[in-house]
């Protein structure tokens, strides 16, 4: 035995000198986001160059399921196995903020100049809550009209000249759509998903576009059921009732149908841009929004970063750090060229003016709004269940919106109570 | 005599008929899986030019998390059953061959916990796996199936077969009791072992709904779990989805296939349910 | 210490784990749901009090509850009796064939041992609409117009019953033959002998005999049905139970109120009438059974 003696001292001395430094001086912090694929493998690589550069700090990417994630944050946070900067959508701060699930950023970071110099207004003003600034984006989303130019060409349509207004997009729509000798529709002229981006496209754009106002200026009260919204809400599931153009799970959803070339125009965000990209044979163009009697809107979102509450010391400094470096000029071009979501800094965005295809999104944000949610989630199933009721069981439009503006006014009044 | 021929016929009309029913979903989830990206939009029985690519892709791609699954699915339907083997032939062999007070009892109220169905329990499971810090963790997924109620009450039939003069044999030759159990007893009942090593796997592999709860973080996931996770906020992925269903099938074929008798009897005997 | 009381302790020491087990794992939990039932558990609260019955007023006046509810009673009303009639005729007529039983037994069992959640993409994926969906393609070919499965509120529930019915039916059947080739020949014969003809040995000697049989499986059946979850879960549009709660089984309701809202009381409270329900449905299933097997 007393042979290996001497090895045996050796190896557990190399091995504590080798753990030590380490074991002594890392920092390690984990961020937590939804499972999309560009983001992810984004992030990963964004982790590393952190990684190499701090090479104090170790950083664990975990992500989580975009149906659930919500969910699985609000219950890991309170009971402390949550992350230390965790990426949310900005339509839940209200409620994190509220719930205490995330911390005010620290002054002499993030002050109130440096949103205002850096990045958009509705940012800077979505992110701010008595004064304090609670979130930092990388990137923001906005909405368009991406269209498929073989299936244009097939209908007669010129793929360079996308409709303009929504009268031209209902009259294109028609034209587009494809039907089976028995009338089955099998190409959709215009994808109708309100579970997609359908919701926010009738919520922010077809509304103000017919002359309602969604919210009240706090967000507080719910304003679209009156005459013109009922008007705008019709002309919407007219599409797919009447005109047959397009509903809800059309060949599963918006997304898939539109890759399989079974849908020709669909309404959907910057951060699809990849996803379309990576489709063999697919020639797929993108627009401005339609505008209506002369109206443009838009709906501008942005998902953002924040540090959760109850880090402290040692983890709030190398959170901070984190969070400078993906917000940081250098990764909002990364975060452009991989995901296609725009600059949350305007500046930016300048030199993608030309960009034909960003240049449209870009454009997007000029007549922009940005819904104040309490519970996105629940906001968005009340209009999807809408659609669905004058879709699937023959429902008075006008009365099947009033019935969901209630509900929703139930959902805010309850949050706020 | 003649009736009956035609009879005969009519049957085997009938029960073709209804394999194709039965096996026609297969078909397709395999002809799917074998369609690229492209195919598979276009209506055809057989893929135009099949290609293997989806495969490669679910178990070759970096961004793939199916060989994760896939291992994880293997670890824990293995280590549960492995776990569900022993204890439950030891309490059945226990049930069954010694006399003591309160036996009665004992087996009752294991025998009873069969009226519970999982449904009623995830909620307090999930209570306790966040209090003890198990959620997204093996064990956290395999605790709730590591010794099953259904098996106690299987393997204690089965005890009943054998004679007590093998016990009493081995203990006059002063065998231990754990001994006894391990080298005596489990080589007797290896055929019912059998039956529910092959029901227990085949059961865990199958499981949804508390590995759903269980495990948040997709390196956690099991095979079914992951799954249902596959068609996310960029579409559905069809071609992938049918492949990856194919793939977590394909074990349980080879199982089935090899223990194809065990199973048939295991099911006519007792109808064994996760 | 007699060789009694050792080999007794010798018994305990064998079972200790395992009770234990049951009891932290099945019975603790239990009970432990059954006083939250009666507070303001969530997980999203910090506190939680006592509430009495509120949790149980509350979810039996939600009308997603009460139509979660009535959903499941159809799964349950249609599925069983569904399932135990097509696998008895199987079974009846697999008797008959005097080659291939064990075959056409396999193609049956087929489903039963897949998973669920595989099956359910498989048909969630043949049920689509024109022109991605091969049930409608076949439907088209024969003329019939095309359907909307699982995008319906009339037809989803049906179509997810349907799918179950799949799964179940290879279990059912081989349940059914076993019961079937215990029934002595000699008896068979007798009748046979007698003059009986075919429908009557089925009717008077074969159904009869298999009584206890259809009895253990309409229980059985019964019960998976009232359970039903990973096929809603995972054949309904974004796992909602949708459209408009169509589907929705007071299962997967349970889930939502449990890990999508954390709302552990009032989940707590609605498995607990799930579970009365499913007790309430077995007693009744045997003590009807029973005197009908006894007249």
């Amino acid at each position: 035995m007393n042979r290996f003696r001497p090895i045996a001292a050796a190896l557990i001395a190399l091995l504590a000198l080798s753990a030590f430094p380490a074991f002594a001086e890392k920092v390690s912090i984990t961020y937590w986001q939804y499972f999309y694929q560009s983001k992810v493998d984004l992030m990963n690589q964004l982790i590393e160059n952190f990684e190499k550069a701090n090479p104090d700090i170790d950083v664990e990417q975990v992500t989580f399921p975009y149906e659930s994630y919500q969910q699985k944050v609000a219950a890991a946070i309170p009971a402390g196995e949550g992350p230390d900067v965790v990426n949310l959508f900005y339509g839940w701060l209200p409620l994190w903020v509220k719930s205490g699930y995330i911390q005010a950023l620290p002054q002499s970071d993030f002050s109130a100049d440096y949103f205002k110099k850096g990045f958009y207004p509705f940012v800077a003003e979505s992110v701010n809550f008595g004064g304090k600034n609670y979130s930092v984006p990388t990137a923001v989303r906005t909405l368009a009209l991406i269209y498929n130019k073989r299936l244009f060409r097939e209908a007669g349509l010129d793929p360079a000249k996308p409709p303009k207004t929504l009268e031209e997009l209902a009259a294109y729509a028609k034209k587009l759509s494809k039907y089976d000798a028995k009338g089955n529709l099998v190409q959709a002229g215009l994808l109708m998903q309100p579970n997609g981006q359908g919701h926010v496209w009738i919520r922010e754009v077809l509304f103000r576009q017919f002359g309602a106002t969604p919210y009240s200026a706090d967000g507080r009260k719910v304003t679209y059921a009156d005459a013109k919204g009922a008007q705008a809400f019709k002309w919407y599931t007219d599409l797919v009732t009447k005109d047959k153009v397009g509903y809800p799970n059309f060949s599963t959803d918006d997304v898939t149908a539109f890759k399989a070339q079974v849908g020709a125009m669909n309404v959907d965000g910057s951060f699809r841009i990849a996803t379309l990209n990576a489709v063999k044979d697919l020639e797929w163009g993108v627009a401005e929004l339609p505008s209506y009697k002369g109206v443009k809107s838009n709906f501008a979102s942005f998902w953002t970063h924040s540090i959760a509450s109850g880090v402290e010391g040692k983890k709030l400094e190398a959170s901070v750090k984190f969070l400078k470096y993906i917000t940081s000029a250098e990764v909002q071009e990364l975060w452009l060229q991989k995901v296609g979501e725009l600059p949350a800094t305007p500046s930016l965005s300048a030199k993608y003016k030309a960009d034909p295809v960003i240049s449209v999104f870009l454009n997007g944000l000029g007549p922009a709004h940005a819904t104040s949610y309490v519970d996105e989630a629940g906001q968005r199933a009340i209009l999807v269940d809408a659609v669905d009721e004058v879709n699937l069981k023959g429902g008075d439009p006008a009365a099947v919106l009033k019935a969901a503006a209630a509900k929703e006014q139930k959902l805010i009044d309850d949050f706020w109570k | 005599m003649k009736v009956r021929k035609a009879g005969v016929a009519a049957a085997y009309a009938i029960l073709t008929l209804f394999s194709v029913t039965m096996l026609f979903p297969f078909f397709w989830m395999l002809m799917s899986s074998l369609k690229d990206a492209t195919q598979i939009f276009q209506m055809r029985l057989l893929p135009a030019k099949p290609t293997l690519g989806n495969y490669a892709y679910i178990f070759l791609s970096r961004s793939s998390r199916f060989p994760q699954w896939f291992l994880n699915s293997a670890i824990m339907a293995v280590c549960t059953t492995l776990s569900v083997l022993f204890f439950d032939s030891l309490v059945g062999y226990t049930l069954s061959k010694f006399r003591f007070p309160g036996k009665k009892l004992i087996f009752l109220l294991i025998i009873s916990t069969l009226m519970i169905p999982t449904e009623m329990l995830v909620i307090p499971w999930y209570a306790m796996a966040r209090s003890l810090k198990w959620v997204n963790s093996y064990w956290g997924i395999m605790f709730p199936g590591m010794i099953s109620a259904f098996g106690v009450f299987l393997m204690r039939q089965f005890m009943g077969t054998i004679p007590d003069d093998f016990v009493d044999a081995a203990r006059v030759d002063g065998q231990g009791e754990l001994r006894i159990f391990l080298r005596v007893i489990l080589p007797l009942v290896t055929p019912a072992l059998a039956t529910l090593a092959i029901f227990n796997f085949i059961g865990n592999w199958n499981a949804f709904l508390w590995p759903l709860i269980a495990a948040s973080k997709p390196r956690m996931f099991t095979l079914p779990v992951g799954l249902a996770n596959f068609s996310g906020e960029a579409g559905s992925d069809w071609h992938l989805i049918m492949t990856g269903a194919t793939v977590s099938m394909l074990p349980l074929v080879l199982v089935f296939l090899a223990f194809q008798k065990q199973i048939v009897r295991g099911i006519a005997m007792t109808g064994l349910k996760g | 210490m007699t060789l009694a009381t050792k080999r007794a302790m010798t018994a305990y020491a064998f079972l200790a784990l395992p009770l234990a087990f049951f009891l932290a794992v099945r019975f603790g939990p239990m009970l432990y749901m059954m006083g939250r039932s009666l507070t303001s558990w969530g997980l999203l609260r910090k506190t939680s009090s006592f509430v009495g019955l509120g949790n149980f007023r509350e979810i039996l006046a939600d009308p997603v509850f009460l139509q979660s509810l009535s959903n499941t009673a159809k799964y349950a009303v249609f599925g069983a009796p569904a399932v135990i009639a097509l696998s008895l005729g199987i079974a009846l007529l697999l008797d008959l064939v005097p080659r291939g039983k064990g075959a056409y037994r396999l193609i049956y069992v087929l489903p039963y041992i897949t998973p669920i959640v595989a099956v359910s993409w498989v048909w969630r994926w043949m049920f689509q609409s024109p022109p991605l969906g091969v049930v409608n393609a076949g439907l088209a070919a024969l003329g019939l117009p095309a359907q909307e499965f699982l995008n319906s509120p009339r037809q989803a529930l049906p179509s997810i019953l349907a799918v179950n019915v799949w799964v179940e039916l290879g279990y059912c059947t081989t349940v059914f033959l076993a019961g079937i080739q215990t029934i002595p020949s000699e008896v068979v014969e007798a009748a046979r002998i007698d003059g009986a003809s075919a429908r009557q040995v089925l009717r008077k000697i074969v159904l009869p005999l298999l009584a206890p049989v259809t009895f253990f499986l309409a229980v059985m059946e019964g019960i998976q049905f009232l359970r039903i979850f990973t096929q809603v879960y995972n054949m309904s549009m974004q796992a909602t139970g949708g459209p408009l709660n169509s589907t929705k089984s007071a299962a997967l309701f349970i889930y939502q109120k449990a890990f999508v809202n954390f709302e552990m009381g009032l989940a707590s409270a609605a498995s607990l009438v799930l579970f009365a329900i499913i007790m309430a449905v077995t007693l009744v299933q045997i003590r009807v059974l029973d005197k009908k097997l006894n007249y």
